[in-house]
């Protein structure tokens, strides 16, 4: 307060200064998001009205909407779309059910709890092309065991990768993403707990409140929120994380664990299709801010009503 | 409270349960790159090989590219950390500190880039780098990982200087400190645990990053660590011991970083719950 009441009096350049402050501290960081993320931006939303090939030199001309008249006919467009949906539902889903269950058995305190916390996080920090080669490697007849046990579990009549296999190959995928993911959720869950204050537990122990009680009552109202926020924020997040797929399948077999943002890069990486590929990101950047305005809205209607 | 033994035991054991599951794929990795090629076949599914070896490791350290991608790796994924938490620490005391005009916009616009998807920027990213002569060089990896890495880390850092009380820096300012003294002589030495925590998330990030390594390196002179290992996979794909061996290579960094980072995860997680 004694600044603000000071610099009334003090010269102008003294109040320039001032107030440039906080944009000298930010100007690095402000700088590098704006030449090195928004520029290519704008620049891909308009790739996507050009025929921009990497190998045809003399590309570049302005094509209108053809890209997404051939989007609207492209069978595998479509099949990714679905793909995407599939791969982000069952993820999300799974690594949020066990994120929940870990984050609350590790919100027990007990001895040893902090090595194994560590040791149940350490996933997370994996890279995801090793964790993707490392699950590929896993579900590999010659090299890993999982064929075997679903062999011998009677799932399977003989090992064979479950990465070939149309009907089954995007489980494969999905679950490296699950191993990889449920750190996640619980980890951000488990701070959630630990914020919620313990004598409601006890007043409702004296008040006669069983354990699911006590967890419905106080656990679940408490975390709402965060719950809300992670399922949103990794939902969006999961749906454009192409590394595993890459990885694993490259979108086979027969395009059946393609999803859009693994597409994108298959058309932008192997066809050096630029135009194409940034008609297809236009498309999901489309989907992913109708998904969130939903949520938006859905969020508002909810507060309104409550 | 009083405890159930029963449930006490139920508690351990699916704590055991979920360990074994974390830890499993990568005893696998480890068990297979000391597997010697000879057993590699016919002891597949065991779970520890009669005999091991570590002539894998020696053969990819002495005969493969492997230590060249390590290196370029760790001057990738070194210098993005080292920029990315000097650029976040100042930006994130600034959003810390300052009620300005502006804040609210900087904010949106950081979170914003936590949204969209980064597989959308490859193609013109690839186009912008080309004929300034940053692609298929470490320097181009550099800048693009860095610009990734920033609002996430000054998200990150603007919430370990929000648990600094403001009173340190106005006590020093009031005896005659510049605010950026007062910044870089109190606030910075009180925030090093925040600033660790930083550099190991960045640097975590970037020696993971694969895609956009991909499209903007081609060669082996300027390849990280996932570009030479997933062009290994795909020209040696019987050599499952060497690409294994390579594999725990490029876990030992990671796997570092996070014991450094983990007492900070909780913190840092949710400070800007927007990434991974």
């Amino acid at each position: 307060m004694t600044a603000f009441v000071a610099s009334r009096r003090r010269p102008f350049l003294q109040r320039l200064a001032d107030a440039s402050e906080p944009w000298l501290y930010t100007a690095p960081a402000l700088i590098l998001i704006v030449a090195v993320m928004l520029v290519p931006l704008v620049l891909g939303v308009s790739y996507a009205f050009r025929d921009i090939k990497l190998l045809n030199p003399f590309g570049g001309g302005f094509v209108g909407l053809k890209h997404f008249e051939a989007l609207a006919t492209d069978q595998a467009f479509r099949t990714a779309l679905v793909n995407t949906l599939w791969w982000t539902g069952a993820s999300v889903l799974i690594q949020f059910v066990f994120g929940l269950i870990l984050a609350l058995l590790l919100n027990q305190p007990f001895r040893g709890r902090a090595i194994a916390q560590a040791l149940c996080f350490l996933p997370w920090a994996v890279p995801s092309f090793l964790t993707g080669l490392d699950w590929a490697w896993l579900f590999n007849p010659v090299i890993g065991p999982l064929p075997h046990w679903f062999v011998a579990l009677g799932l399977m009549e003989t090992p064979q990768s479950i990465l070939s296999d149309p009907d089954l190959a995007m489980w494969g995928p999905i679950a490296a993403n699950v191993w990889w993911g449920i750190p996640f959720f619980a980890i951000t869950l488990l701070a959630a707990l630990q914020a919620i204050p313990k004598d409601l537990y006890e007043a409702a122990a004296i008040d006669g409140a069983g354990p699911i009680e006590r967890f419905r009552s106080i656990t679940l109202p408490f975390l709402a929120p965060t719950i809300a926020i992670t399922i949103l924020l990794r939902t969006v997040w999961i749906s454009n994380f192409a590394d595993l797929i890459v990885v694993m399948t490259n979108g086979g077999p027969a395009d059946r664990t393609q999803i859009v943002a693994s597409y994108i890069f298959t058309t932008a990486f192997r066809r050096l299709d630029f135009g194409y590929a940034s008609a297809i990101a236009l498309v999901l950047l489309v989907l992913l801010l109708a998904y969130s305005m939903l949520i938006v809205l859905l969020r508002q209607s909810l507060l309104k009503r409550g | 409270m009083r405890r159930n033994p029963v449930l006490t035991v139920l508690h351990r054991l699916a704590i055991g349960l979920y360990i074994a599951f974390a830890l499993f794929p990568l005893y696998w990795l480890l068990k297979v790159s000391v597997t010697p090629n000879d057993l590699l076949y016919s002891e597949g599914v065991r779970l520890w090989p009669s005999r091991t070896s570590f002539e894998h490791y020696a053969f990819v350290i002495a005969n493969s590219e492997f230590p060249r991608f390590f290196l370029n790796s760790f001057i990738v994924s070194g210098s993005t950390a080292v920029i990315v938490t000097i650029v976040a620490a100042v930006a994130g005391y600034a959003l810390s500190r300052f009620a300005f005009r502006g804040k609210y916009w900087i904010t949106a616009l950081m979170l914003l880039t936590q949204m969209f998807p980064l597989v959308m920027l490859i193609a013109p990213m690839f186009k912008i780098l080309s004929p300034l002569g940053l692609t298929n060089s470490l320097t181009g990896l550099i800048v693009v990982y860095t610009a990734f890495n920033v609002p996430f880390a000054t998200f990150l850092m603007q919430s370990f200087f929000d648990g600094i009380p403001r009173d340190l820096e106005e006590a020093a300012m009031i005896d005659g400190a510049t605010r950026f003294v007062a910044f870089r002589q109190i606030i910075l030495p009180l925030t090093l645990p925040g600033i660790a925590a930083t550099l190991g998330f960045v640097f975590t990030a970037a020696w993971s990053e694969l895609l956009f390594a991909l499209m903007l390196i081609s060669g082996n002179a300027a390849a990280t660590f996932p570009v030479g290992l997933l062009s290994f996979v795909s020209k040696f794909s019987v050599d499952f011991g060497q690409m294994m061996a390579a594999g725990i290579l490029a876990l030992i960094p990671a796997a570092l970083f996070f014991l450094l980072i983990q007492r900070y995860l909780v913190q840092g997680l949710t400070a800007g719950a927007v990434k991974g």
